[in-house]
């Protein structure tokens, strides 16, 4: 009996992740590598040069292995927070805002009580982050609750005034000691142990991982996770059945806000130690890469952040070896979130029908 | 006088890229597609505009070749949504990240510089002889740039296609119900590439403006968001051409007046954020009184 119930949710898992998904998305990922290849081979460079030099960059030893894991924590949580909005039917693209809104209220707290021991100072810093990243995500749910506003265009513009106003802070009233634009440094108790002093890789990679597991038994085993899919499937038939829409949608945002913090509380925490101005490598955006190459299921999400974060962490070497600029990454990236967000591509492809256009 | 010149001139400034994409905007919305690359496009065609002055020595096939990028751009977009049935808003999530990516790698291959590209020439301005003595209203004409006509120009030219030929209506159409349009016996496909191609040409053209008109250079990411407040002067204006016109002015007076709040003790940062606070306060504003095309963004 218990057999045959577990075996029943792995069938149900597999159902909302079908094969011809993940399929896909490893053919995105090859069609990107390709043409990525051909623009480094059009730039008069060798691209089996370049990949080997951006895989040895990220698998070359522990080191770089626990570095290429460390860098793809921020996407998890970021990613997370476009999945999630995506399950509720918006396009998240504020997460680059969230996240500094949402590590600025970590570091402030962390600064104004100091001598606050560990076990205090972590669970309550990062409640007041999310919190932070959770109310500044749920502007553009309440607006477009409301007012029907479009969600995208207010979270990018909301994406700008959060980089500034945190650029002002730390230029301002938090600026800390030195010429940098940066706080001064969070105290020890606020800060997460890492593994080994020479790799950025310690116990955020356990909170990432807690976390996608709370997130994904929250869509899919509890009743509000329910009413969020379904507002997302079809707005109109959730609020004929009886679902307070405009509190899902903003609920939906504050989350995905929250999600965001996340992303930069534990850089901030385990590899910063203080808040410095535009730290983040647009993670927001990327995170938009890592959610629609998972198919927005949060389980999906940690191998496809491992993916990009191995991009980013080889990367850096290959530019040191090569001179390939890093930003070609992004096209990587690009080319993925391009090649994943049409979903008829492949059966174009695999029909070898003529595209006729 | 002299004052209310140099304001307008700063306005002129900061209107003609914002206008230029939000008529980007409105052609490609009117049409049903979602045209959320346009930051991307725009930062094509202002490498296009840069990288054409520079290799020909010449700054109008730099405007030439921004067009051409740009329409290419939109084909890409509208062959993804259309044929590839892509998600639109994500597609053009993808083509921004994607030409903040290639420019910055063309941009260290071309000039070995991860920040910007040498000095280029620039398009020549232009003056109206007779009209530039007029006073105040007389910089409009004098030693202007030719990207200011032609964002005057595309307007009119857009609201009187959109508006006044049957070519518009059928479009304007396709915007609201294009199951009926189709049904008429219309290429719908057809004027929705058109759309989307035109679009990304004149968001070409608004780029182009930045490198090679207001600017002599191609700096990373230089659009800087030009492209989204174009999207929101596009709603503010009601998805018609000339409102376009009329709330991007809006949107470049409120943005030109940061330039004159520097003498007061406000940081810099908050001065910066203004033309974001102010979309936003405009989208809270003016979204109950316009109405978008009803299948927009639906396939």
């Amino acid at each position: 009996m218990e057999n045959k119930k577990k075996n029943n949710s792995i069938k149900i898992f597999f159902k909302k992740l079908p094969l011809q998904d993940i399929l896909s998305s490893f053919l995105a990922i090859l069609l990107a590598f390709l043409v990525g290849s051909f623009i480094i081979y059009f730039m008069d460079y060798s691209p089996i040069k370049a990949f080997s030099a951006l895989f040895k960059g990220a698998f070359g030893d522990q080191r770089a292995i626990f570095n290429t894991i460390a860098m793809s924590i921020p996407l998890m949580f970021t990613g997370l927070a476009v999945a999630v909005g995506q399950q509720g039917g918006m396009l998240n693209i504020g997460a680059e805002g969230q996240l500094y809104i949402g590590a600025m209220g970590f570091v402030i707290f962390t600064l104004l009580f100091p001598n606050l021991p560990k076990i205090i100072m972590l669970p309550i810093g990062f409640f007041i982050g999310m919190l932070c990243g959770g109310l500044w995500g749920a502007i553009p749910g309440l607006l477009k609750a409301k007012k029907g506003i479009n969600e995208v265009i207010v979270c990018i513009m909301l994406n700008y005034i959060a980089t500034l106003f945190t650029s002002y802070l730390v230029n301002g009233p938090f600026k800390g000691e030195g010429m940098e634009a940066h706080t001064n440094p969070i105290p020890a108790s606020a800060q997460i142990n890492r593994y080994t002093s020479d790799s950025l890789l310690g116990n955020t990679i356990v909170i990432a991982l807690i976390t996608i597991v709370l997130i994904y038994i929250f869509l899919w085993k509890t009743n509000i996770g329910y009413k969020i899919r379904t507002v997302g499937k079809n707005r109109t038939a959730a609020e004929a059945a009886g679902i307070n829409v405009t509190f899902i949608i903003i609920l939906t945002m504050f989350i995905c806000g929250a999600m965001s913090s996340l992303a930069g509380i534990t850089e901030i925490s385990g590899n910063i130690g203080r808040f410095r101005e535009s730290f983040s490598p647009s993670y927001g955006f990327t995170g938009i890469a890592v959610s629609i190459l998972g198919r927005n299921h949060p389980i999906a999400i940690i191998f496809t952040a491992l993916l990009f974060g191995m991009l980013n962490a080889g990367s850096m070497y290959m530019s040191m070896t090569t001179s390939i600029s890093t930003n070609i990454t992004i096209v990587i990236q690009s080319l993925v979130i391009i090649f994943v967000a049409a979903p008829k591509l492949f059966s174009l492809i695999k029909t070898g029908k003529r595209v006729n256009i | 006088m002299v004052i209310i010149e140099d304001f307008l001139i700063i306005v002129l400034q900061v209107f003609v890229p914002i206008a230029l994409a939000a008529l980007a905007g409105t052609i490609s919305e009117r049409g049903g597609m979602i045209n959320l690359g346009l930051e991307g496009m725009m930062l094509m065609g202002a490498f296009a505009g840069a990288a054409g002055s520079y290799f020909f020595n010449n700054p109008f096939v730099g405007l030439l070749l921004a067009m051409f990028v740009g329409a290419m751009m939109g084909l890409l977009h509208a062959f993804f949504c259309i044929k590839l049935k892509a998600h639109q808003s994500v597609m053009g999530v993808g083509i921004n990240l994607f030409a903040s990516g290639l420019t910055a790698v063309l941009l260290k291959m071309i000039w070995n510089n991860e920040g910007m590209s040498v000095s280029v020439k620039v398009l020549p301005s232009v003056t109206i002889p007779i009209l530039n003595k007029i006073p105040i209203i007389g910089v409009l004409f004098d030693n202007q740039s030719i990207h200011l006509y032609l964002t005057i120009i595309i307007g009119i030219v857009a609201f009187i296609i959109i508006y006044k030929t049957k070519i518009g209506l059928r479009y304007r159409g396709i915007g609201d119900f294009p199951k009926s349009v189709e049904t008429a016996g219309i290429n719908v496909a057809k004027y929705k590439y058109w759309s989307v191609i035109i679009s990304g040409m004149i968001a070409g053209i608004a780029g182009s403006y930045l490198s090679i008109s207001l600017n002599d250079i191609f700096v990373k990411d230089m659009v800087a968001g030009r492209g989204f407040m174009g999207m929101a002067a596009n709603i503010f204006g009601g998805w018609n051409p000339i409102g376009s016109l009329i709330a991007s002015l809006i949107f470049s007076i409120a943005q030109a007046f940061r330039f004159y709040l520097t003498d007061f003790k406000i940081p810099n940062q908050f001065i910066e954020m203004l033309p974001y606070i102010v979309t936003l306060i405009v989208l809270v504003g003016a979204k109950s009184k316009s109405r978008s095309p009803e299948a927009l963004g639906k396939e």
